[in-house]
């Protein structure tokens, strides 16, 4: 088997791969619903009537897409200058955190003004809390990819305590959750008696804002030639750590905005289970649109109808929501093939296969 | 009681033993990747794996030691997976490694949930016993410490003197230094990068499976959601530490599972002053610490990360 | 005694022909010659006959049984041995590791050092070779490492040895030293393929010769029957001129060292020690010298990647210690890296955005503020392409699938486009085919008459005696004072390069042979 470097990739190849490594993915899953004991066709059409079924399906469809555009922008920007943040799930508690210190009270400030600075602060914070690997990694040659995994788990254990002692909201009868936000900091909803809140429009537009850096900025292409050759890009000057210092910044900060998003737009107050692992799904979402920032809204959008479908499959029909999980595991998996075949034709070994047959 | 009386109560030494275990068998696990040329960020998902695995063998009826070859077997099986990826198509092994932590852990409590539906309170089984040790157990301290242990105990001790000698001492071992060395080197010497790197990759990923089930069916007697809770991320942070050296990795586990200890005991008597997360928190900042400490003279196998394509003209 | 065959032997990647209907024979105890320009397929061949990529048609007989294709186990089994020109050596294990490797069964429960610890001592003896095989080989020099690989091959008891251009990283009597053990090696029944683009070599050490040009077979030929000229001209098929460098009048400084010292960067150990160079306006200054003797870093220093830690270093006359890169290009400083895959190119970005990658001069044409003006680089790399005739299929293609030669051009397009005051070229026509190297040698001559000083580092001394005005030599992170040209013959540098002292004995007898030398 050999590998052999494509001139060009056939553009109907960048829109055929995701589909076909989310249809491997869908026959994992068949195999799974066929386990037990219902019939595939059937679950699939439960997934997509669960997530696009109703006008209020779809509304909780776009809610759960919008944590996920912010996490898998975060993951794509990062991962286009190599840099290995796994941090995400850490970063969006952070933002979370952070709009819950100053947004139930401390500052007051008319909606039009407050909903920006809740938003500011939550992108200082995740990006904040992301300069400790940055600094590791620069200074010091640490691996960012263990610290960032490891600051996740530091994180939720700190979240839980402030939850449990300063920030615990008194009138919350012992569950550990914090107290609301105030009213001119909540997202406004866009649809009525629905969860669906300004998040989304700030995630497209956050989604556009990226893919703009990317295509038409200096900044932009020394990301994506940092990422490409770390070697030859530093030998040109760019300034790698000054790179890499950036991206984590606008990384740690889309991660932030996702936890803005859920407290102040969609629950409306802190709790430990704001993000069931957007941060790391957001990897996912990133993977399946191969980290393009426009593709991130249709993989966001694509990996949020699994997971809304398959917990109504999972209360219609007793499959455990769980395959939910698999399939965006298998679809990321499947998609690091689909990219290998964009990049390089595989050439079997003819002479050796007849040697093999004669 | 102060940190004195903790290091002289033989409990927290055998305790120590106990926690170091898990860490073991997973952070040998991974050096042998890496040592292959290989990054497993599947080692998270590979214990959960094999934490489940193994539990569910005993639980459906299984054996105990059958436990733990059947954790290696899933293990090695998850092992291949990552192998054909990272090594047959040379794909970037930090995604993949995700993927497979995302695939291992969510196939696993998919399979428990669906043998196991509704249940609430987590089944128990009986796990490894202590062995025993006749009168060396009577021992005072000395017994606690070393000799009221389980077997599955003895096995991860054992386990590196065995790792050591076929990594410095086997043509084998060479040939899987040198994967992780330079490839090349290895190719022209008639042997496949291939073959070495997916065998290493198997085996290291059943010995995280197995540091997974060592808590399910040793440590602990049931299986629960997010059990491994960080472990996995741990151990690659000690396979740094222990400059990818078997002998420094076994004393990275132990010196870590001794503040882990310590933290409990600490926990308990400043429980009231200081929050208790704080001494949860300690693992992970320790791991942290620790690679802060080595990283500027970090050695690390020169091809890591570097895929190797056959007749790739560059 | 014929022991190997090659028969027809053909192979391709992707739209380039590397070898077409190759066949040739080899004898017991003979030394074959495999000869060619860089590009003509030599490399391909002998990765063929050695297992490491397959044929599309033909096959290899050794010893009258045809061998597997694309199977090193089977090559290294039927006796065939190969030492490559990037050796396959892992630099943290010992020689013995490395020698043991892949040569006892995966299987067997324990390595034999003994054994083979006097097998190597057997094989040493009897090759008057001596190294220390408890070293780390990241410890050895460049000739003791090629040492350890050519026991690699003995001590798999190789039959057949092939070299991939051996004396490239050697000094001239290094050389000799090898060609000695070559043909003590073939007295005692070992036969040599041994590959090159060095005519003298070729002629001294061989006794038949095959010419590949352009992936074909052009001429098997005896050694003795053939001459110098023959053979050039059979080798590029019309000859290139070479372009020649004229004497001008220096000018201002462009570049300055005055005793730098680069520590290692964990160790106290120096890497560069009390450097001395000084570079003018129209003029070339060549770095000689074995690599791995601080050359890399010499390079890096000057293209502002490594700073010093101690002495004097300027570039137009200005302070160039604190610099950074981006600064040094805006200086117009040209660098030509050594390694132009990977330091060179952002191989997965297309050719233009690769003719943009260092921003020469304060404010290029595609740039507006921190927007990139896509329109006017295109335009820009329009220009660039046609003027430094890089062939490439579209614009908008990757720059990895371009050849050496044209990533070569791009990066000189990059570099050369607006007269650069201070040119530094690491190995620049490395690899490359006689084309190209010819237009990279009037580039650097066309960029010295325009004003610039180049700064030439190269291992090729031919290269550096052609190019340059002066030359001073790198050993041990220490650099020789400057020596015309005009006094120096391959031979004298191979003695500063292994760290010798030129005293006037060795010149004058020299003086003798340099006159030989001009006349071959």
């Amino acid at each position: 088997m050999q590998f052999e470097a494509r001139e060009h990739t056939p553009v109907a190849f960048l829109l055929i791969v995701p589909l076909v490594a989310v249809l491997c993915s869908m026959l994992l899953a068949s195999l799974l619903i066929i386990w037990a004991g219902q019939s595939p066709l059937q679950g699939f059409a439960l997934i997509f009537k669960g997530a696009f079924g109703s006008s209020f399906a779809i509304t909780e469809t776009l809610a759960k897409t919008t944590p996920l555009i912010f996490t898998g922008l975060a993951a794509a920007v990062a991962f286009k200058a190599k840099f290995w943040n796994i941090g995400g799930e850490g970063q969006l508690y952070c933002g979370a955190l952070a709009v819950t210190w100053l947004g139930t009270g401390i500052v007051d400030l008319p909606p039009i003004l407050m909903i920006p600075f809740l938003i500011l602060v939550g992108m200082i914070a995740g990006a904040t809390i992301l300069m400790l690997p940055v600094f590791l990694k620069n200074q010091l040659k640490v691996d960012e990819v263990v610290t960032t995994l490891l600051l996740n788990f530091i994180i939720l254990l700190f979240v839980g305590y402030c939850l449990e002692g300063p920030l615990k909201d008194p009138m919350s009868m012992g569950w550990p959750q914090a107290a609301p936000i105030i009213d001119s900091g909540i997202f406004p909803t866009l649809i009525e008696r629905s969860r669906l809140h300004l998040g989304l429009i700030f995630a497209l537009l956050a989604a556009v804002i990226i893919w703009a850096i990317f295509r038409f900025t200096l900044w932009g292409f020394e990301i994506r030639a940092q990422g490409l050759n770390a070697t030859a890009s530093h030998h040109a000057g760019i300034n790698s750590n000054w790179t890499i210092f950036k991206v984590a910044l606008l990384s740690g900060g889309l991660a932030g905005l996702a936890g803005v998003s859920e407290v102040a737009g969609l629950k409306g107050y802190l709790t430990l289970d704001i993000s069931p692992g957007y941060g790391y799904t957001g990897i996912a979402v990133a993977m399946l649109a191969n980290l393009h920032p426009i593709g991130v809204v249709f993989s966001a959008l694509f990996l949020a109808s699994i997971f809304v479908g398959a917990d109504f499959m999972g209360r219609s029909i007793g499959v455990p929501n769980f395959i939910a999980d698999i399939m965006v595991a298998s679809s990321v998996l499947c998609i690091l093939i689909g990219l290998l075949l964009c990049k390089y034709r595989i050439r079997f070994n003819s002479s050796r296969l007849k040697q093999v047959i004669s | 009681m102060d940190i004195l009386d903790i290091f002289l109560s033989a409990s927290f030494w055998a305790a120590t033993i106990r926690i170091a275990c898990p860490l073991i068998f997973a952070t040998l696990g991974e050096l042998i990747c890496e040592r292959a040329g290989v990054l497993n960020l599947g080692i998270e998902g590979i214990m959960t794996a094999g934490a489940m695995a193994g539990w569910m063998w005993v639980y459906q009826g299984g054996d105990l030691i059958g436990g733990i070859v059947f954790a290696a077997f899933i293990g090695a099986l998850f092992g291949l997976l990552h192998a054909q990826f990272t090594v047959i198509l040379g794909v970037s092994q930090h995604v993949t490694g995700i993927g497979i932590t995302m695939l291992a852990s969510s196939l696993s409590y998919f399979v428990f949930n669906m043998l196991l539906p509704n249940t609430t309170t987590p089944p128990k089984v009986v796990p490894f016993q202590t062995i025993d040790a006749g009168p060396l157990a009577n021992l005072p301290f000395v017994g606690e410490v070393f000799f009221q242990h389980t077997f599955f105990t003895y096995l991860a001790f054992a386990l590196v003197p065995m790792v050591i000698y076929i990594l410095y001492k086997t043509p084998l071992g060479l040939a899987l230094r040198t994967a992780g060395e330079n490839p090349s080197s290895l190719e022209s010497q008639g042997i496949s990068v291939f073959v070495i790197r997916t065998i290493a990759v198997m085996f290291g990923s059943s010995l995280m499976a197995v540091g997974g089930a060592y808590l399910t069916i040793s440590a602990f007697d049931a299986f629960y959601f997010g059990m491994i809770n960080g472990r996995g991320w741990i151990c690659i942070a000690l396979v740094i530490f222990a400059s990818w050296q078997p002998g420094k990795a076994l004393l990275g586990a132990l010196l870590f599972a001794g503040l882990d200890a310590m933290q409990v005991r600490m926990q308990l008597q400043l429980g009231t002053f200081i929050p208790y997360q704080v001494f949860l928190m300690l693992p992970y900042l320790l791991s942290i610490a620790a690679m802060v400490i080595v990283a500027r003279k970090a050695k690390y196998p020169k091809a890591l990360l570097q895929p190797f394509r056959r007749g790739e003209r560059n | 005694m014929v022991i190997l065959e090659i028969d027809k032997i053909s192979k391709s990647f992707g739209s380039v022909v590397a070898n077409k209907d190759i066949s040739l024979t080899l004898n017991q105890g003979e030394i074959l010659a495999l000869l060619g320009e860089n590009g003509a397929g030599k490399t391909t061949l002998m990765n063929i006959l050695f297992g490491q990529y397959s044929a599309d048609s033909g096959q290899i007989k050794a010893w009258g049984k045809v061998l597997p294709a694309q199977s090193t186990d089977a090559a290294l089994k039927a006796g065939i041995g190969m030492v490559h020109q990037h050796f396959t050596l892992a630099e943290n294990m010992t020689v013995l590791e490395n020698v043991m490797l892949g040569t006892q069964s995966l299987l067997s429960w324990r390595t034999d050092t003994q054994a083979a610890r006097a097998k190597i001592a057997n094989i040493c003896q009897s090759m008057n070779l001596s190294i220390d095989v408890d070293l780390y080989v990241a410890d050895l020099s460049i000739g003791e490492r090629q040492g350890v690989e050519i026991l690699k091959a003995l001590y798999r008891d190789a039959k057949i040895l092939i070299l991939d251009e051996p004396t490239a990283v050697l000094t001239p009597q290094e050389v000799e030293g090898l060609f000695e053990m070559l043909r003590s090696m073939q007295k005692s029944g070992l036969s040599v393929i041994i590959i090159s683009h060095k005519l003298d070599e070729i002629l001294a050490i061989s006794q038949n010769i095959v010419v590949l040009r352009q992936g074909q077979q052009v001429a098997q030929v005896a050694t003795a029957t053939v001459d110098r000229g023959e053979l050039a001209e059979l080798i590029v098929g019309k000859k290139v001129p070479e372009p020649i460098n004229h004497q001008l009048a220096p000018g201002e400084p462009v570049l300055h060292l005055e005793k730098v010292n680069l520590f290692k960067s964990s160790s106290e150990k120096y890497q560069l020690t009390n450097i001395n160079l000084l570079l003018r306006e129209r003029q070339i200054i060549g770095i000689a010298g074995v690599s791995g003797n601080g050359q890399r870093e010499l390079a890096a220093v000057i293209s502002g990647v490594l700073k010093i830690n101690s002495g004097k270093f300027e570039i137009l006359q200005q302070d160039a210690r604190k610099l950074s890169i981006k600064q040094l290009t805006k200086l117009q400083v040209a660098r030509i890296p050594e390694d132009r895959h990977s330091a060179g190119i952002v191989g997965d970005m297309s050719v233009w955005e690769n003719l943009m990658l260092e921003d020469l001069g304060a404010n290029p044409c595609w740039r507006s503020g921190f927007l990139i003006n896509t329109s006017a680089a295109k335009a820009r790399a329009e220009q660039l392409i046609e003027k430094f005739d890089i062939r490439c299929a579209n614009m908008n293609m990757p720059a990895k699938l371009l050849s050496g030669g044209n990533i070569q051009k791009l990066i000189l397009a990059r570099n050369f486009q607006l007269s650069p005051k201070l040119v530094l070229a690491n190995q620049p026509v490395r690899g490359l085919d006689e084309g190209a190297i010819s237009f990279v040698h009037q580039q650097l001559l066309d960029a010295k008459a325009g004003g610039s000083g180049v700064l030439l580092i190269s291992e090729d001394l031919d290269e550096l005696l052609r190019l340059s005005d002066f030359v001073q030599v790198m050993h041990d992170g220490k650099l020789s004072k400057a020596y015309p040209r005009e006094v120096l013959t391959p031979k004298l540098l191979g003695i500063l390069m292994s760290g010798g002292q030129l005293d006037s004995a060795d010149h004058a007898a020299d003086l003798a042979t340099r006159s030989q030398y001009h006349a071959v």
